[in-house]
């Protein structure tokens, strides 16, 4: 099966190098990585921006610009936290507590440097992983009938509502609510119209790029405008500050490798948002450094661990979304809605069918991660430039891309009407201190769900024990109860602790930093 | 409830937490009424108004639980793309030139086409910054215009008429 794999790598290489593609994972890198740095964008925003260019393209090229995309915009997102401590993407939090204090002593290139090698090497083990266990997946997957979709779903979206940022029932709130707007339009089964309110435009259902954009665009604007932290800084930087010492890469070495193997293992579990992973990765260094109290002043573990464990999260997560259709965070979302947009069904089946499409993101992959290092060394001059570009001229030039963006993808100024109805939701929700991200989980994973709790009620006659009985789907079920007791615990320990009166008594490592 | 002495932010915590609860409420008891319009059916042959009425509820319950634990402490601060903000109170100008922004979008690019409509969001959505002038509005505008022609119009073709009427 090993060898099959490498055989199909060898064509993916193939596909990704052909000249066509290759030029597209280059400009998704570097469009990416743009957007990635400027301040107040993240992957979310890159992505829902780009995503209607990719509409008249060819699947391939669409999607291997799209990851070039993302994991450029999470690496430029890495520059901002570290220079200007400005985290313009959740899980980038974490590096700010190490990287800007180092950055503030005159070794922000360093720590550029070692996040680059980081982020290499963990894109590098996480694009193993996904050769290996992928075929592998697949295998398991094909034994899997609509009752262990269910259940496997139902993790992934406990997983993305209680694990992303923020109180854990305001994130499932979201999720239940994404599940909402995914009802919208024509029920495929019946064919009856529902919560379309007589428009017929919205038969079709909400509209992915719309939803998205509010949420992630013009809602952020709305949150932002005039109340950015003005960028100020005069930082240069030289090409030979970026290369780590040897005694830098040896420190940084063993929290890269445990970075890692943190990422690897959240990004094969569905729903599990990155700035988890992060944390929990800086934590892990935190309680197994011999000297913890150097942490938050500059560390370079501090700087490794969380970003060679997001980068290499990122590519394990592709696993789930592609084997199974089943997204493993927000991002991921927009990715698979992306696919289905362009037809393809992500699944066991894509595998075999699209063959072209899955050996060849994983190619591009090491290509683009390869590309990142290669482009970043030169551009970190042009980056730090582009960091101060003022946000007043940025989020109107936005907000135009935005509104040409979403009418192009059904030519239908009805669209631009729904950005500004999730914008405005957004806004509200984000202000009511909900986390919005898991709401695109929801909208993309509920037409899914539906369906498959339709189709194993209609085999199992209308037993609802199926989804206990069935061991597959009765270990996840039962991973999803052990989630919500786990929330329950949490929750009730908080408040055993709060009548103590005293919040820091025999901190736990995890949820003492995650309080910040 | 103390507000607006020692809050920095225009909704204090708690009561953020009931009105976020109340929303999900609303939400969940509306679309489970809506659902109910639709044919529910029986768990062996559901109908169309089976899954909305099931998420309405369970949603209609999250918002109780919400505002139930609104006094609680939160274990996790919330994070947003975006990054951190200064300052966390309304924002009314802001706010409200990027929503006229795309609503002249529509508008102009119903009766007027894509130009005007492109200069009037960019132009609109620039003034809600208070450090943006006319001027400096008028030229990112203009700038803007400009790029819109020869990407959007040229280049890529989308179809938008530059003027119309109608």
């Amino acid at each position: 099966m090993i060898q099959q794999s490498l055989a199909d790598l060898w064509q993916g290489f193939g596909v990704a190098l052909e000249w066509h593609n290759f030029m597209w994972s280059f400009v998704g890198v570097l469009i990416g990585n743009l957007i990635g740095v400027l301040p107040g964008m993240g992957p979310l925003s890159a992505i829902s921006v780009l995503l209607p260019l990719t509409y008249t393209m060819h699947p391939v090229p669409a999607i291997l610009m799209l990851a070039g995309i993302f994991y450029g915009s999470q690496y430029g997102g890495a520059i901002g936290a570290i220079l200007l401590n400005l985290p313009c993407h959740p899980p980038h939090a974490v590096t700010c507590l190490d990287g800007y204090p180092m950055a503030r002593r005159g070794k922000g290139g360093t720590a550029l440097g070692i996040t680059m090698m980081a982020s290499f090497f963990a894109a590098s083990v996480g694009i193993l992983i996904m050769i290996f266990a992928s075929p592998l997946l697949v295998a398991v997957a094909f034994k899997f009938g609509p009752a262990e979709l269910f259940s496997i779903m139902l993790v992934g979206l406990l997983a993305g509502g209680t694990m992303s940022s923020g109180a854990p029932v305001k994130g499932v709130a979201m999720t239940v609510l994404g599940l909402l707007l995914g009802v919208v339009g024509t029920d495929v089964n019946t064919g009856a119209q529902r919560f379309t309110f007589g428009s017929p435009e919205l038969s079709d259902g909400v509209e992915l790029v719309a939803l998205a954009l509010g949420l992630f665009g013009v809602a952020e604007f709305l949150r932002n405008v005039n109340r950015l932290q003005a960028v100020t800084t005069n930082v240069t930087m030289k090409l030979s500050d970026m290369r780590p010492s040897w005694a830098e890469i040896k420190e940084a070495f063993w929290p890269m490798v445990r970075g890692t193997t943190i990422g690897s293992l959240f990004g094969a579990m569905p729903g599990t948002g990155p700035t988890i992973t992060t944390f929990i990765a800086y934590a892990l260094e935190k309680k197994i450094s011999k000297t913890p109290e150097r942490f938050g002043h500059g560390i370079l573990a501090g700087v490794a661990a969380p970003e060679a464990s997001s980068h290499s999260k990122t590519q394990v997560d592709f696993i789930p979304t592609m084997s199974l259709g089943i997204p493993g965070d927000p991002v991921m979302a927009l990715i698979l809605g992306a696919l289905l947009i362009q037809g393809i069904q992500p699944g066991p089946q894509l595998i075999k069918e699209h063959a072209d499409i899955f050996w060849g993101l994983i190619a591009s992959f090491w290509i683009g991660n390869v590309l990142l290092v290669i482009l970043n060394v030169p551009l970190i001059q042009v980056w730090v430039k582009v960091l101060q570009v003022p946000y007043r001229y940025l989020y109107p030039a936005a907000m135009f891309f935005i509104a040409i963006g979403v009418y192009s993808t059904n030519n239908s100024l009805f669209d631009v009407g729904e950005v500004l109805a999730f914008g405005l939701m957004g806004a509200v929700l984000v202000a009511l201190d909900f986390p919005v991200s898991p709401i695109l989980l929801g909208f993309v994973l509920g037409p899914m769900l539906e369906e498959n709790f339709r189709r194993a009620m209609l085999l199992s006659r209308g037993s609802i024990a199926v989804f206990v009985e069935r061991p597959i789907s009765g270990a996840f079920i039962a991973i999803s109860t052990l989630m919500i007791l786990l929330q329950i615990f949490l929750a009730a320990r908080a408040a055993v602790r709060r009548q103590r009166g005293s919040s820091v008594f025999g901190p736990k490592v995890d949820d003492n930093s995650l309080r910040t | 409830m103390k507000d607006g002495i020692a809050q920095p932010s225009f909704l204090s915590t708690y009561r953020r937490d009931y009105y976020a609860g109340a929303l999900m409420v609303l939400i969940g008891v509306g679309a489970a009424v809506q659902g109910f319009q639709y044919n529910v059916g029986t768990l062996t042959h559901m109908g169309a108004g089976f899954f909305p009425v099931a998420v309405g509820i369970i949603l209609a319950c999250l918002g109780v639980l919400i505002a139930g634990l609104a006094r609680r402490p939160q274990l996790q601060p919330t994070l947003h793309e975006g990054g951190p903000l200064e300052g966390d109170g309304p924002e009314w100008r802001g706010w409200f030139c990027i929503l006229g922004g795309i609503v002249a979008f529509i508008v102009l690019g119903t009766w007027g086409g894509l130009l005007p409509a492109t200069f009037a969001i960019t132009f609109i959505s620039a003034m809600g910054d208070r450090e943006n002038t006319w001027l400096s509005a008028l030229v990112l505008a203009s700038l803007i215009s400009l790029a819109c022609i020869v990407i959007f119009w040229w280049a890529l073709q989308v179809q938008f008429p530059l003027f119309t009427w109608g």
